[in-house]
């Protein structure tokens, strides 16, 4: 039997769509199947706050035992610009394509400012 | 007491609701191991001669959020600030029983603390969007700052236009590279010191007076 780790690419139309609790709810739902979840365009800050809040409230001893995550920074992370310091506010910072995944199964090996590498083990804890 | 000095007192009491100065309700924030608790120790300590709460090398040490109230800071610029300091419990995205076993801890007790930790992490985000006021983010100075936790948790930070003082802690490390972490956070004040040892803790002090206000 052929083994290996389904990967769920979400689209930013979709993720539009989507309320706050819903996103969370989809990708954490699909998370904690093992699989490793690819956002188009990432979370809002307060999304990624209710995320974490929701991810600790699934951790089960023995069982889930939380997400691995990562996004470039990208232009978002320059907010000490001077546009960023003069538009800060006017929207939500969204960040870029974010990876997430079942904690002990997804790492990351390198993190720059437009290249994510991502290593996938099979099984949990690799 | 007469009808006219109880409503005097009244109207004292209902100027006061009005115009008294609530206190700023400061989080101190990082991912687990960086050292919070020791800051806050050394914080209260230094402004009221006593202790938030007990630290340890096993990760997740302080599992529930713990205020002290009407801390007075004061700066070596003579500000002075009455705040409320809560130390809260590291954020991380994962928690994992088995980390604490490697630390000698039975299995009960490891999944005990596990619980409680999570608990606490979802707690301490709940914290930061509801009742902070103002931030101080810890990190190790011997880690590397661009941990996905110290980007998220600046990102929401910035979001929610929250004073943030960011410490670049554990100084008295061989390792310690504070550096670092202020050419990664250029856009907020980094303040390097040691929370163990308390040096350059006036520096932290002149800044909370600054920035906290």
């Amino acid at each position: 039997m052929i083994q290996g780790v389904q990967i769920e690419l979400i689209s930013a139309d979709r993720l539009t769509n989507l309320t706050t609790m819903e996103k969370i709810r989809t990708i954490l739902d699909s998370v904690i199947l093992g699989n490793i979840v690819v956002l188009e365009h990432g979370l809002t800050p307060d999304e990624q706050s209710m995320l974490v809040e929701v991810t600790m409230r699934e951790i089960r001893p023995g069982g889930f035992s939380g997400i691995e995550m990562e996004t470039y920074p990208g232009k978002e992370a320059e907010s000490g610009g001077i546009f960023g310091r003069l538009f800060k506010g006017k929207k939500p910072r969204q960040g870029r394509m974010t990876v997430i995944g079942p904690a002990g199964q997804l790492k990351m090996l390198k993190i720059e400012r437009d290249r994510l590498v991502a290593w996938a083990s099979l099984t949990s804890g690799g | 007491m007469s009808m006219f000095t109880r409503a005097k007192k009244r109207l004292s009491k209902f100027f006061q609701n009005i115009f008294r100065r609530k206190r700023s309700r400061i989080g101190i924030y990082g991912p687990p191991n960086a050292g919070k608790t020791t800051l806050a120790n050394r914080i209260v300590r230094d402004c009221s001669g006593d202790a938030i709460g007990p630290v340890s090398e096993i990760p997740h040490e302080t599992r529930r959020a713990r205020r002290r109230e009407d801390v007075v800071i004061t700066g070596a610029n003579g500000n002075t600030l009455s705040l409320d300091i809560v130390d809260t419990p590291g954020v991380t995205t994962k928690i994992d029983y088995h980390e604490f076993l490697e630390y000698g801890l039975e299995q009960d007790e490891a999944i005990s603390r596990a619980r409680e930790a999570t608990e606490g992490v979802a707690e301490a985000m709940h914290w930061l969007r509801e009742d902070i006021h103002g931030v101080i983010y810890v990190m190790d100075s011997t880690l590397d700052p661009f941990m996905q936790v110290n980007i998220m948790m600046v990102g929401i930070i910035e979001s929610r236009d929250l004073p943030v003082v960011i410490v670049a802690n554990k100084t008295d490390l061989p390792d310690a590279a504070p550096s670092r972490i202020k050419s990664a956070f250029p856009q907020h004040p980094v303040i390097s010191l040691s929370g163990l040892e308390g040096t350059n803790m006036e520096e932290l002090y002149d800044m909370m007076t600054e920035h906290f206000r």
